[in-house]
This record gives structure tokens, C-alpha cells and sequence, in this order.
């Protein structure tokens, strides 16, 4: 397997330790971390510094009943139900939003198909399925783009993207990101851009159309 | 026998999860319970409802032990990394997608040269945190302990946001160089 070349940037890693990215963005750093075992060192390293801040922190006295309160809890039973895990190459944070479930694609034209896994206010998330040799489509002109690979692999300008391998996207990148040949090109991608389902189909078809 | 090379703490959260060890999580509640509460304080909670989550918090501790691997952390960062997300839980309302967890095959065996490596390299951490400056501990314990967004931080000490961040970074960058000279 090809060692995964591209990553998530520090900035981002410390947005998403601090909560800061839309839920959208953090499923893809979360499952990114899920494949990327260097980033998952770089993310527990800073809390390694976190642990050591803690640790040199004057404490706060609590309540003198707190203790017993946790210690009798400790017997109580609990309802955790148990969490939905990964399954093949979706990662858990992609299978709990599906509920377990295969996801369901919806044919979009020219081969390529989507799941929309969340559309809220501040950013979307998707599942792309791309046949080798077309077009990844692109999701919007404005805003940021986190695409990340989780099968078969896709190239543009930047170079090319296998599993685990994540591009971030401006708006004024202008790339075209093809699928390779071989294996069909599965990828998770979320844009902070409103998804603009009338304009889609026809802003799809027309790189598809230039192959 | 050679000395442990596992702080007290890690040592104590290996026996809660080995051996439901509830003195040894007695230990742990009173080594960090005023040290999450403090973080709490810090990051705005009111003392009730800090009390509140450091339970929450060290209940989590003694539920999911299971998941502890010394490996890859020291106690005080396995407990650092649970007490965020729960911070984070709140403020947002749904929980933050997480990574899969890494499981190693049932039976395999500690490796203590890969324990002794991050003892050394968490002790490398400290001396280096040790040798900042005032002003650029003040940075990351704000970043690290207060879970302020930058805005906040900015708003609060006066500074522009692009200072704040350049010196959460260089505070970083610093701690990095210090490690690397360690290791050359």
C-alpha cells in the first residue's frame, strides 16, 4: 500500500482537538486520523503537552462529599449503547452517521454517485463514488474543500491521491481531479460552500463531457 | 528489578484497568479531580458545575479504562484528551466525531523499550516547557487549558489574533526545536 502522502495541515489538527470545525470537517479529520497513523501521533502528542500543562496546574479543592459521590458510582450499571465501528473501508465516524448501514447512493449522471451524509448550516459532507478515468465533481466555487480518499485513488495538479491521502481546496484553486484508472475512486468529501443542487447535474456533466 | 519507568499515575490507571484496582482509582481521582477542576474554572465553568464534569469525566476514566495503552500515552494525557472532549460535548451538544480506536490483537505483549521511549520523550517535553519564557507558557495554557477560540483569547489580553496565534505556534515551534536538539 502506498504511504499516504498528504495531510492534515496543524493548523487544522489543533481546530479539531480544540472542537472548533464544523461537525462536516471533523468527520474527515477524525476519519483521516482513523487511517493516518502519523497524524494520530501528532494529535496525541499535543496531548502529551496538554497532560503535562494539567499535571503542573494548581488544583482546586472540591467539595468534600465529591469523592464518595464517584466512588459509589462506580458500581452503578450503564446504558453506553455500544458504538457502531468501522466497517471495510468507512471508517466509524462515516459508519455511525450511516447507522451501520451500507450507504445509499443516489446515481448522479456519467457513472458517479453520493451519499449526502450531513447538509447543515455551517458546511456539507459526502460520499463520492467516482468510475476510474472521470471527473471528481466539484462542490461549489466558494469556501474550503477537505476531500479525502478512502478507495482507489484520484490525480490533478497536485499530484496524485490514494487511501488515506487528504487535498485541501480554496476557492481560487482551480484543479480538476480525475480518477485513476483501475479501482473506482470512493472519497469523503465536505465543502463549508452551500451545496447547490439545481446547478449540480449540469456543472457535473460538463468536465464529464470533455474527457 | 529495574525502577518503573511509568509515573505513579500511569502505574495507578494500568491497575484500574488490569485489575479494577478501586484504591488505585481513588489515587487517581484525588491526583487529578482538583487539577480538572481547576482547568474547568479556568475555561469558565461555575465550581458546581465543574464538580459536575470532573465526575462525568472520572467516570469515563474508570469505565473505558480498557482503552488506555501506555504505548502511545501518559496518563495525564489520556486524562487530558477525555476531559476536552467532554468540554467540547457541551459547548457544541453532539459529540465530536472521534478516530477508530487502535486495537492490538488480544495477547500481545507490552513493549517496554516503546514505554521507556515516551517516558523519556514526555520527560524531553518538560524540561523544554520548562525553559519557556512567562509569556509563552501564559500562550499555551491558554490554548491548552482554557478552551478559548482564538477570538476569545484575542479579545480578552487585548492582542491581535494574528499574535496570539504566532505565539501559540512559536511556543510549539519552540518546544519542537528543543525536542529535536534533545535527540540529535
Amino acid at each position: 500500500m502506498t504511504p499516504i502522502s498528504h495531510h492534515i495541515t496543524d493548523d487544522l489538527l489543533a481546530d479539531y482537538a480544540d472542537g472548533r470545525l464544523a461537525q462536516a470537517f471533523a468527520v474527515v479529520v477524525a476519519a483521516h486520523i482513523s487511517i493516518c497513523d502519523e497524524c494520530r501521533a501528532r494529535v496525541e502528542a499535543a496531548d502529551t503537552l496538554g497532560g503535562l500543562l494539567l499535571q503542573d496546574t494548581d488544583g482546586v479543592a472540591l467539595a468534600s462529599d465529591r469523592r464518595d459521590r464517584v466512588m459509589a458510582a462506580l458500581d452503578q450499571p450503564v446504558h453506553d449503547p455500544v458504538p457502531i465501528g468501522p466497517s471495510g473501508i468507512f471508517p466509524a465516524a462515516v459508519m455511525q452517521i450511516l447507522d451501520g448501514n451500507p450507504p445509499r447512493w443516489r446515481m448522479l449522471g456519467g457513472g458517479i454517485r453520493q451519499q449526502i451524509l450531513i447538509d447543515d448550516r455551517q458546511a456539507s459532507l459526502r460520499l463520492l463514488y467516482i468510475p476510474p478515468g472521470r471527473a471528481v465533481p466539484e462542490h461549489g466555487h466558494q469556501g474550503m474543500e477537505m476531500t479525502l480518499v478512502l478507495q482507489g485513488s484520484f490525480s490533478d495538479s497536485a499530484g496524485r491521491f490514494g487511501r488515506g491521502d487528504v487535498e485541501l481546496a480554496h476557492d481560487e484553486i482551480n484543479h480538476q481531479p480525475i480518477a485513476d484508472p483501475g479501482e473506482a475512486c470512493i472519497c469523503l468529501a465536505a465543502t463549508d460552500a452551500p451545496l447547490r443542487f439545481n446547478a449540480l447535474i449540469p456543472r457535473l456533466l460538463q468536465p464529464l463531457f470533455r474527457i | 528489578m529495574t525502577t518503573s519507568p511509568l509515573s505513579e499515575m500511569t502505574e495507578a490507571l494500568i491497575a484500574v484497568r488490569d485489575h479494577r484496582d478501586r484504591e488505585a482509582f481513588g489515587r487517581l481521582f484525588d491526583h487529578f479531580g482538583p487539577r480538572l477542576k481547576a482547568m474547568l474554572i479556568r475555561s469558565g465553568q461555575r465550581d458546581g458545575a465543574a464538580e459536575d464534569i470532573v465526575q462525568d469525566v472520572m467516570l469515563v476514566v474508570w469505565r473505558k479504562a480498557a482503552q488506555f495503552d501506555p504505548h502511545r500515552a501518559e496518563a495525564s494525557a489520556w486524562i487530558y484528551r477525555i476531559a476536552r472532549n467532554r468540554q467540547i460535548d457541551l459547548i457544541r451538544r453532539r459529540p465530536v466525531p472521534q478516530p477508530d480506536l487502535l486495537e492490538e490483537p488480544p495477547g500481545t505483549d507490552p513493549d517496554p523499550a516503546q514505554i521507556l521511549a515516551l517516558a523519556e520523550e514526555t520527560r524531553h517535553l518538560r524540561d523544554a516547557l520548562s525553559r519557556l519564557s512567562a509569556e509563552q507558557r501564559q500562550a499555551l495554557e491558554q490554548s491548552y487549558l482554557e478552551d478559548l477560540p482564538h477570538s476569545r483569547i484575542s479579545q480578552l489580553t487585548g492582542l491581535p489574533i494574528g499574535t496570539i496565534k504566532s505565539r501559540i505556534r512559536l511556543g510549539l515551534e519552540r518546544l519542537r526545536h528543543e525536542l529535536r536538539d534533545l535527540q540529535s
